[in-house]
């Protein structure tokens, strides 16, 4: 999952569909969750990026996920 | 208040009294003795190996070289292909070290005539034993078991065992926990470096040594043989962490691992409150560096007791203390060390505050792996390790990193759910 920020605004307004959608008038500033192949190619192109190391609990399996809630230690 | 809320109290209760002990562990390093006297049930015809239970028929090739090797020493048998004989019919009693109190590096051959260290707890008023290090090149617990292998297993059992037991017992014994605390400051790791816990072994050691032995060529023979060896000092981690953990076994509704350990064909992990049950999968293939001349395909699957280092938080989990092993086993720049520290912090409970890391601001090594946070992360328990020849009696032909199977920790985690009566 990849999410890229909104760039700041002077003020709200709705876009024309002749002017470049605001996201894009800047360069990305991108925060990544999860697979690091994402950052990997975006580190390469040098762009504003956070790598968050996440990935579903118990590999994403739901049985032992049900587990770990019913033992949970929080 | 809700079941799943009980739950976890009560488990959070059992594991810190699972940390405390680890903590309030006292290992000392009191005697060397004969294996027959150290643990009484051992027999004739039984060999204790690494890892969980195992038998011949699905023992890797150093295995069963070292188990044709243990024969002829013990005079079991003639020779390596008679041995070979009786293991195939069935005559030997194997047993995992584990349950009798022993751990091995490697192959882990633990037979009666053998010298074992002996390090006391005295917190947990329990011993554990493990058998001498041989040195570096061809070796039993690496599957070596020609001539050579066999006359310094009777060099160990006649001359250094029963001198370093002298030693020992005309001292006080030797406190194994600020040793191993200086060793970090060293840059040890205690699994594939021991250089500085070896050196302060031997300094520790050569006093009483001298005093007990009074051949001078003997002497120097065993000076010299562990001031040769930079590893002399794994069988006391591996002791040391033997003596803490047992303790910590049976510590009802607690998910904290009290043992790894490999026997070449599988891994397996025990769990505190599930007692001595054994959680297998197939052990993996250690990724590292190989000596000039070895490659990948000459590598046997990991195997030895010694991932109790790794239990009580040293080797792959004290990387950090240890930049120049992250180069060694191929794990990643020196730079990157710390990074393995701090994620092996991520699946376990504590910190050590009297094993501190320098280059992490004396930050404790990471204590008590959870198997709950193992499972829920996916992060594996990093572990160093020698990596062994396919074949038997070649011997260490690298170094790298090796991951515990998940699947053991999933395994347990419905084991300890079940028990828990979830």
């Amino acid at each position: 999952m990849t999410m890229t920020s909104k760039q700041p605004k002077s003020e709200t307004k709705i876009p024309d569909k002749n002017t470049p959608h605001p996201l894009l008038e800047g360069p990305p500033r991108v925060i990544n969750v999860g697979l690091s192949l994402f950052a990997d190619d975006l580190k390469k192109q040098d762009a504003e990026m956070v790598n968050v190391d996440w990935s579903p609990p118990a590999r994403g399996d739901i049985e032992l996920a049900n587990l770990l809630a019913k033992l949970s230690y929080k | 208040m809700s079941t799943s809320f009980s739950l976890g109290d009560t488990i959070r209760e059992a594991n810190s009294e699972a940390v405390k002990r680890m903590l309030e562990a006292e290992p000392v390093l009191v005697d060397v003795v004969t294996a027959s006297e150290a643990i009484p049930d051992l027999e004739e015809g039984m060999i204790l190996h690494a890892g969980p239970p195992i038998d011949w028929d699905r023992m890797c090739g150093p295995m069963r070289g070292a188990v044709a090797g243990i024969a002829v020493f013990e005079g079991w048998a003639e020779d390596l292909s008679e041995a070979e004989n009786i293991a195939e019919s069935g005559s030997f009693k194997f047993r995992p070290n584990h349950d009798y109190g022993a751990v091995g590096p490697m192959t882990g051959m633990t037979t009666l005539s053998q010298p074992v260290l002996v390090v006391e707890n005295r917190s947990g008023g329990n011993r554990a034993y493990c058998t001498i290090n041989e040195g570096l090149g061809k070796v039993m617990r690496f599957g070596g078991n020609d001539a050579s292998v066999i006359k310094r297993l009777g060099w160990l059992r006649d001359k250094l065992g029963p001198a370093i037991g002298s030693a020992l017992r005309s001292g006080k014994g030797i406190e194994l926990k600020s040793l191993v605390a200086r060793g970090l400051t060293m840059g040890d790791e205690m699994h594939q470096r021991n250089v500085g816990c070896s050196s302060l072994l031997l300094r520790t050691l050569a006093p009483e040594l001298s005093r007990n032995v009074y051949d001078r060529t003997e002497l120097a023979e065993m000076l010299a043989f562990i001031g040769s060896n930079d590893q002399f000092f794994l069988n006391v981690a591996m002791v040391l962490g033997k003596a803490i953990m047992d303790p910590v076994c049976n510590i009802e509704g607690s998910s904290v691992v009290t043992a790894m350990s490999r026997n070449g064909t599988d891994f397996g992990i025990r769990v505190s409150g599930l007692g001595e049950e054994w959680f297998t999968a197939p052990v993996e293939m250690p990724e590292g560096l190989y000596f000039p001349g070895f490659s990948a395909e000459d590598a046997n699957p990991d195997m030895g007791d010694s991932t109790i280092v790794e239990t009580i938080g040293l080797g792959g989990f004290a990387m950090a203390a240890s930049p120049a092993v992250a180069g060694f086993v191929g794990a990643g720049t020196p730079s990157s060390a710390a990074d393995f520290t701090r994620i092996m912090g991520e699946i376990t409970l504590a910190k050590n505050p009297e094993w501190t890391i320098p280059s992490l601001d004396y930050q404790g090594v990471p204590t008590g792996i959870d198997i709950r946070l193992v499972v829920e992360t996916g992060i594996a328990p990093t572990i160093n390790t020698g990596i062994a020849h396919r074949k038997p009696g070649v011997g260490q032909v690298g170094a790298g990193v090796v991951k515990a199977p998940l699947v053991c920790f999933e395994k347990a985690l419905r084991a300890l759910a079940m028990r828990l009566g979830v």
